[in-house]
């Protein structure tokens, strides 16, 4: 069972989910937590583990090649992303727009554009007491994040059986990088503030999974502030809200020492509680 | 000197445009025969990325010897722009282009310097 976590918009507790989610079902169940926010991993800040196993992850980028080359430019008429550019008599290759389509490489008529792999950054595995846990980590200046986003979730499913609980830390937004964690989830657990800011964004959110054809459900966080919009939204639209978070300055205190959450907060462990039943009886 | 301004319109008192990449138009002010052209940049602006790769390319081809604009290129983009000769000005973005055009030849414009 695969479950992404993820939100539109940013900062409304995906790492704080995934992380005491991840501990509390861990209890009772195999658990893997991924962090795929590869842009900006953070949940290895509330979790200790040993580091079991690293590698350093890569993507294919074209190589000119110019003694064969006729600098006829098919390369960069076929590039969708300008990663690839005659200027002069030189073809370059901007490695960080490359989205290794192999378009030009493969389309190239003296076979000038071999493609080469150019790392972007790294996996880690950590094993806690209680579970694994897997962090993407992309090249500070690496543009494409959805390369490494695959290979974790490949990683993951390479390494843990199938009845693993399998979460998924994914990136905010609706962009590619939110995509790619999600497409290949069984389920997708949205998290949003009860703000006209967060109802936006998960109207954007919930468009997408739609278009992806995923399952998924509503939690609402900091429960109390702002009004009442995603409520009615999810009513209207018959979304099922798994649990409310409620707005509670210590959730914020804890979270911001790097501490897990439930442990403590006992209105937080009952809202943990109601959404480690609902997961429990995905099929 | 051939001088390519990142204009927001056509003409001399509109206002220049402080983006690079993606910059509505380029005004090519051609000093030997004072003539003032127009080169739009609007194909940039339905791209994701490489916006700027691309304005830089224009730039070449238009064979400027000067560039003056608001921001400055990012960095992919100074490095289509370094494959030729032309000169980077900024500080340019609130000004007219007429106006730009005499703070350049005043020498009160700072060349762009690559932040990388």
């Amino acid at each position: 069972m695969k479950i992404a976590i993820a939100s539109g918009k940013g900062g409304t507790g995906k790492t704080t989910l995934s992380t005491n989610l991840s501990s509390y079902l861990a209890q009772s169940r195999q658990v893997v937590l991924a962090d795929l926010d590869v842009e900006e991993p953070n949940s290895k800040l509330f979790l200790k583990g040993n580091l079991v196993f690293e590698k350093p992850c890569s993507k294919m980028i074209p190589q000119w090649d110019k003694e064969a080359c006729t600098l006829c430019g098919k390369c960069e008429e076929v590039c969708r992303f300008n990663a690839i550019m005659k200027i002069g008599d030189e073809i370059l290759v901007f490695p960080e727009l490359c989205h290794s389509c192999y378009a030009c490489s493969e389309l190239c008529p003296t076979d000038s554009l071999p493609m080469v792999p150019r790392k972007i950054g790294e996996l880690k595995h950590f094993r806690g007491d209680h579970f694994d846990f897997i962090e993407g980590r992309l090249d500070i200046g690496e543009e494409q994040a959805v390369p490494l986003i695959g290979q974790v979730i490949e990683y993951v499913d390479e390494k843990f059986s199938a009845d693993t609980i399998k979460l998924f830390d994914a990136p905010p937004g609706t962009s590619c990088p939110v995509i790619e964690a999600a497409r290949s989830s069984d389920f997708v657990i949205l998290i949003t503030e009860s703000t006209p800011f967060g109802l936006n964004d998960l109207k954007l959110a919930v468009d997408t999974m739609r278009v992806l054809n995923r399952k998924f459900s509503v939690v609402i966080n900091r429960y109390g502030i702002g009004d009442n919009g995603v409520e009615e939204y999810c009513d209207a639209e018959g979304i099922c809200v798994i649990a409310k978070i409620p707005n509670d300055r210590r959730i914020a205190e804890l979270y911001s020492k790097g501490e897990l959450v439930y442990p403590k907060i006992q209105e937080f462990k009952i809202a943990l509680e109601q959404i480690a039943r609902f997961v429990g009886g995905l099929k | 000197m051939k001088i390519v301004f990142t204009v927001k319109k056509e003409g001399w008192d509109t206002q220049m445009d402080p983006r690079f990449g993606r910059t509505d138009t380029f005004a090519v002010y051609n000093e030997e025969d004072e003539s003032l052209s127009f080169v739009s940049n609007a194909d940039t602006e339905t791209m994701e990325h490489g916006a700027g790769l691309q304005a830089a390319k224009k730039v070449l081809q238009l064979k400027a010897d000067i560039l003056i604009t608001g921001n400055g290129p990012g960095n992919k983009a100074l490095e289509i722009l370094k494959k030729s000769k032309v000169a980077i000005y900024v500080g340019a973005g609130d000004m007219s282009v007429r106006e730009a055009y005499d703070a350049y030849r005043a020498g009160r414009l700072p060349k762009f310097e690559s932040k990388a």
